[in-house]
């Protein structure tokens, strides 16, 4: 008989969660489950809606990545009207989506994670947090603030406002670029790339100080999964699915994301509602996948853009075939904000974005369509069918921390691995899950770290279900 | 025709004989919150938003069908109409499903604006949260229920400067509801003309264009009371 740990709750995340650790007779980890127990019902009560809605609708289903809902929504009404959008109009949506990556991997290096390998996993919780990281680094601090507020900005500038912007529609978007805007933009870019400069700086000690979480922090074979170009460029708003193992291989390519129930399952836990998703031909969980920007990095053959490549080819060679460790996102973050910044400067001299040939316009000319875009967690689908009146029948959503559910499972597990012995749960047990759990920048993280600590209940379950132990903080 | 004098908040006013109290306050200067009101169409007195305070009266009487009379003393804003406008506001919003954030008059909505004007931060009453669809069979526009107040604007502009007499009231209390001919898809009905004026009326989010979206539905209400004058004063009508 085995015994089990409970951290219950892990909140203060989007939604709330708690974390089995399941111990065997011997003291040793034999497995843990990361259970999201709160449910929210988008896929239920959108449900009779109009199509058309959806892009107000869903970007409320998450505060910080409400852009990346935006843009598979109206995606997916694009696949429902069966048309192509105005060259102009994709090209800003993923102006878009470009500022969203910036703001978002901002957030989770500097506000999230970097107080954490920054100050030591060790550095109690009243200092490790961002405001502890603008105490002992001042600078690094202020320049990361700075640039989730230009991502946030290029979001503001085109739809209007930075959270929850109505902008992208079936069809196309309701405003173009201004010129204003446009220079509003480039004046920020110095800076900007600057700080990303400065952060490449403060990671590559940080790999040389923090060998042992490279080995432990998710390090583990699995597949990868993220959308590329044709010819295998990195994607983030377009272009189609590949899969690749641990080794490097292509499992599966060029696969039309309208199609991605045939390569993607989902299995339901009783014991979450988050859902796990798996590589349909290898089955549950053998088809265990990661998505995000490790997995994006792991599926691209290069970036498309010269600084951002350079930075790849040195990624790559941190893995023997794929890049495994998942303390590694980290690392594929800021490069793909570097490739994200040398991707917007490019937009900046495209009169196009200008244009007001915006919208395409139809009816209902086909009953199921789906949006893939790449959020910045990962790859999101927002698969809708509709009546021919346009109301919807189903959604379903896909989103990146439900892909990376399996993943994050196996991540707790390993960390636990190497810190719980016996009946003992010693303390840096729960930092360090906390940040094995925050490499994946799951919606989870977001206010974990803004302010206070995540609160952690964790219960060691004898065989008869006695509890033998429990440590809770928060 | 005879005039008559009253006072509307302190000011003597001089108004025709049948004119109603909302059209005398405007002489007046004092604005009344109203909701079914619609320029052009006749007055129901449905929403109770224009109720006023008449002295010697102690029942509240709605602005928009109380017509005036001699020596009446009104009062159109109080400790007690601001009450009593809010609680119907309030019960508006509790009766169906009203999310601005996501509806297609969001920022060009009349409810949602007197809500604002009336410092209505919360609603005290329960959500009803009804179960009401949509009708999206018409090839132009889109019947939301769950946006709907009953207001009646829409049937009275159908019926009134149309003529086409499509939109209909069935049902009582809670349950009543806007409906097409009677009780068919709107999409399927042969009476309407899709000329479009009860999206025009429309003081919400209830009707609009297909395919619009967040905040997208603005209106022009002043085309339907410029049709009616155009009519009644023949403006239309060539000499020969």
């Amino acid at each position: 008989m085995s015994k089990r740990i409970v951290i219950d709750p892990v909140t203060r995340i989007e939604g709330h969660a708690k974390i089995s650790i399941f111990v065997d007779d011997a003291g040793n980890v034999a497995d843990a489950e990361f259970h999201v127990v709160e449910f929210r019902g988008f896929e239920k009560f959108c449900e009779g809606r109009p199509f058309g809605e959806m892009p107000g609708i869903t970007p409320r289903i998450c505060g910080i990545c409400p852009v990346s809902h935006l843009l598979a929504s109206a995606k997916a009404g694009d696949a429902i009207m069966a048309v192509d959008i105005p060259p102009a109009a994709d090209k800003l949506r993923r102006l878009m989506n470009l500022g969203q990556i910036v703001q978002s991997h901002a957030l989770s290096f500097f506000h999230l994670s970097a107080p954490d390998f920054l100050l030591g996993w060790d550095t109690p919780q009243p200092r490790r947090n961002v405001f502890g990281l603008i105490g002992s680094n001042k600078e690094l601090a202020r320049a990361g603030i700075r640039l989730r507020q230009f991502g946030q900005e290029i979001i503001e500038i085109l739809g209007g406002k930075k959270i929850h912007p109505a902008w992208a529609v079936p069809g196309g978007v309701r405003a173009p670029l201004t010129k204003d805007g446009r220079e509003r933009i480039r004046q920020w870019m110095p800076e900007a790339f600057a700080t990303t400069q400065a952060a490449f700086d403060v990671w590559n000690k940080t790999m040389e100080t923090h060998r042992r979480e490279l080995q432990i922090f998710g390090n583990f074979p699995s597949l990868f999964m993220g959308l590329v170009s044709e010819d295998g460029t990195w994607e983030h708003h377009g272009g189609r699915l590949r899969f690749t193992d641990s080794s490097g291989s292509i499992i599966a390519d060029q696969v039309d994301p309208q199609k991605y129930f045939e390569v993607i399952g989902e299995s339901v836990q009783s014991s979450s509602y988050l859902k796990s998703p798996y590589y349909l031909p290898l089955g549950f969980p053998d088809g265990i996948y990661r998505v995000g920007p490790l997995a994006r990095l792991n599926v691209a053959e290069q970036m498309g853009v010269p600084r951002a490549d350079a930075e790849l080819k040195k990624f790559t060679k941190l893995g023997r075939g794929a890049v495994t460790s998942s303390f590694l996102y980290h690392y594929a973050r800021l490069i793909e904000i570097l490739a994200a910044l040398e991707y917007i400067e490019l937009y900046l001299d495209d009169d196009e974005l200008l244009s007001d040939y915006l919208r395409a316009d139809a009816g209902i000319n086909s009953l199921r369509g789906v949006g893939a875009s790449e959020a910045p967690r990962g790859t999101l689908f927002h698969d809708y069918t509709v009546d021919r009146n346009g109301l919807l029948q189903k959604v379903n959503l896909i989103v990146a921390t439900g892909q990376n559910n399996l993943a994050m499972n196996r991540t707790v597990a390993q960390i636990a691995r190497h810190y719980v012995k016996g009946d003992e749960i010693p303390e840096p047990l729960l930092n360090r899950v906390e940040h094995g759990i925050r490499c994946y920048d799951p919606c989870l993280s977001c206010s974990t770290h803004a302010a206070g600590q995540m609160p952690m209940c964790v219960r060691l379950i004898a065989p008869d279900g006695t509890v033998i132990r429990e440590v809770t903080r928060g | 025709m005879a005039a008559k004098t009253l006072t509307i908040d302190g000011k003597p006013i001089s108004a025709e004989e049948g004119a109603t109290i909302l059209q005398a306050s405007e002489e007046a200067g004092a604005k009344i919150p109203t909701l079914c009101h619609l320029d052009g169409v006749y007055d129901v007195g449905a929403c109770r938003l224009c109720l006023v305070e008449v002295t010697g009266v102690p029942k509240l009487l709605p602005a928009c069908t109380t017509t005036v009379a001699e020596g009446m003393d009104v009062k159109t804003d109080s400790e007690r109409l601001r009450r009593y406008r809010r609680m119907i506001l309030e019960l508006l919003f509790a009766e169906r499903n009203h999310v601005c954030a996501v509806c297609v008059s969001n920022g060009h909505c009349e409810l949602q604006t007197l809500a604002y004007n009336h410092g209505m931060d919360h609603v005290r009453y329960d959500y009803l949260f009804p179960k009401w669809g949509v009708d999206n069979t018409h090839p132009l526009f889109g019947m939301d229920h769950n946006r709907c107040i009953l207001c009646t604007r829409c049937v009275r502009v159908c019926w009134h400067i149309e003529g086409a007499g499509t939109k209909n009231v069935s049902g009582r209390g809670a349950q009543a509801r806007i409906i097409t001919d009677l009780n068919i898809p709107w999409g399927e009905s042969d009476s309407c003309t899709r000329c479009g004026k009860c999206v025009q009326a429309c003081p919400t989010g209830a009707l609009s264009h297909k395919g619009s979206t967040v905040g997208e539905m603005e209106r022009d209400r002043g085309k339907l009371e410029f049709i009616v004058l155009a009519r009644e004063k023949k403006q239309w009508v060539t000499a020969d």
